[in-house]
């Protein structure tokens, strides 16, 4: 079953930050050496994505969890806060 | 900022507001940084508090304008299989009268602000949208305060503890707390669906201020290790569903796939129809037990609630031993003041707080559980399948001698799993939360 987080995403409310918080340090191991690419399941916002030749960072929508920092094999992602105040903001939570 | 707090304290959840609590009404300074835009802004968990454990800090919580969703009087558990699924619950009267708030629902975002606004009230400073990036140390490795993302951000303490949660780059870049290992963490998503408070009143057979829990277990994590929930807050529902971190780079399953699927169990389906998502959250829950709490205390800094780990599966409490913890620590930490002593051996005494208390002697009886569920999948797949296989067969009016019946459902047990593992199973089950 298909389902679009992009939906859930957007029930959110972000204060999206210029800078990303979240960068893979080398892209090319992702594509060269990354067998499993597990950030591409485990990320509940589907924050990575496969264009092209390589995994992007659609960081806007991330939730903070932090799980593909600890979650991917080769360790590649370097993982901060968004600046204070910023992020996701739980209106429930 | 030039000034020197007798306290820094990182992290505005249940851990660090509580201690926050007791400091600053103590008469002592204290600064509470906190990375959201106000507390609570970035704090998740399924939703319930226990009242204990609050009443411990504030015991007119009440009175003072806790933000209670509903109070819990109903816990049901829930066994699913694909398309079925056993339930068992518990109602008692108890918790409608001496035992009332035993547990009650909570939207973290407004409990968390509003605790923090009790901790206010006693004099200490919150300061919301502030990240600490590290921490300062001394020549000697002493922790002397934090470094935070604003400018001229130093903040120097005589004691510094650490509640940031469980999802700490600060332990992971200073070290105080190793970086959980994926399977030591479980990655839970949740859905808060809008109903109107007759339809959950309804559905869930209670009145407008009472609640009811659902804990299930099966095949809803689709073979992970995990669990799902299902709470009710005052005009809302919480849904929600987690697994084994590592479990879900293994069987390469997307979290909200997950709990889109839980939704068209035949169980939850009917419970929130017509239901409206408000919000969709993500965080991690700490699944590794006592043998994954970190060194608790150190030269100038304690660690307390989630971010040391203190977090009871089985139970799943985890906002109740934030509290505990907190308030342990602000006792070391009220001791070491009046010695001035701030030292490893000066905060020694947290050690033995937890140790004493329920927090620690809960991890300890289920230390081996974590990894009895980890390892054992099959309660999460062929047991849930062969129970309801069995339920079915006996429920099911068809002609066929019971006898006929038992034998069948014994094909099916030894064709999926075989009784010897069953026993085992259980025999591990048992001895895993001796």
């Amino acid at each position: 079953m298909s389902v679009s987080v992009q939906d859930k995403l957007f029930l959110d409310r972000f204060k999206v930050d210029e800078v990303s918080h979240l960068r893979i340090i080398d892209n090319k191991k992702c594509i060269d050496e990354c067998r499993d690419q597990a950030c591409l399941y485990l990320c509940p916002a589907n924050v990575y994505r496969v264009e092209k030749d390589c995994i992007t960072v659609n960081y806007e929508g991330c939730l903070e969890c932090g799980s593909c920092r600890i979650g991917c094999a080769k360790l590649n992602i370097e993982w901060r806060f968004p600046k204070g105040g910023y992020g996701v903001s739980h209106k429930f939570g | 900022m030039k000034e020197t707090f007798d306290v820094a304290i990182v992290g505005a959840g249940p851990a660090g507001v509580s201690a926050a609590y007791i400091l600053a009404g103590a008469g002592k300074k204290v600064i509470v940084l906190e990375r959201g835009e106000h507390p609570g802004s970035k704090n998740v968990s399924g939703g319930v508090l226990y009242g204990h454990d609050l009443a411990q800090i504030i015991p007119d919580y009440f009175e003072k304008g806790c933000p209670i969703e509903r109070n819990i009087v109903e816990s049901r558990l829930w066994y699913l299989a694909k398309d079925s699924g056993f339930s068992v619950s518990y109602r008692d009267r108890a918790f409608d009268a001496e035992r009332k708030y035993n547990a009650f629902t909570v939207s973290r975002a407004k409990f968390d602000r509003w605790y923090a606004d009790q901790a206010r009230r006693k004099g200490a400073l919150i300061v919301p949208s502030t990240v600490v990036t590290d921490l300062i140390r001394d020549n000697a490795g002493a922790v002397t305060g934090v470094i935070t993302q604003r400018e001229d951000g130093e903040v120097r303490a005589k004691v510094t503890l650490l509640a940031d949660g469980i999802n700490s780059p600060l332990a992971a870049r200073t070290g105080f707390r190793p970086e959980p290992k994926p399977e030591q963490v479980a990655l839970a998503v949740k859905e808060v669906i809008n109903l109107p408070i007759e339809v959950i009143s309804e559905r869930f057979g209670i009145s407008e201020d009472e609640g009811v829990t659902i804990e299930i277990l099966g095949e809803v994590t689709e073979g992970m290790d995990g669990v799902a929930f299902i709470y009710t807050n005052h005009s809302s529902l919480s849904l929600g569903i987690g697994a084994n971190l590592a479990d879900f780079a293994t069987y390469k399953r997307k979290p909200y796939e997950l709990i889109e699927n839980l939704k068209q169990h035949p169980m939850v389906a009917p419970l929130i129809s017509g239901g409206k998502s408000m919000e969709y959250i993500a965080h991690w829950l700490a699944e590794g037990g006592y043998d994954a709490i970190p060194k608790l205390f150190g030269d100038g800094y304690l660690i307390a609630g989630d971010s040391a780990m203190l977090f009871n599966t089985l139970h799943r409490e985890g906002n109740n031993l934030a509290m505990a913890s907190g308030k342990m620590a602000a006792e070391t930490i009220l001791e070491a003041l009046k010695l001035r002593d701030y030292s490893k051996s000066g905060l020694k005494s947290y050690g033995d707080r937890l140790s004493r208390s329920f927090i620690m002697k809960d991890l300890k009886k289920y230390r081996r559980l974590g990894n009895y569920l980890y390892r054992n999948k099959d309660i999460f797949t062929q047991l849930s399948g062969v129970a309801s296989f069995s339920a079915r067969e006996i429920i099911t009016v068809n002609g066929i001698s019971k006898k006929d019946k038992e034998r069948l459902i014994l094909e099916k047990i030894c064709r999926d799993m075989s009784i010897p593992r069953i026993v085992r199973l259980i025999w591990q089950g048992w001895r895993a939360t001796r």
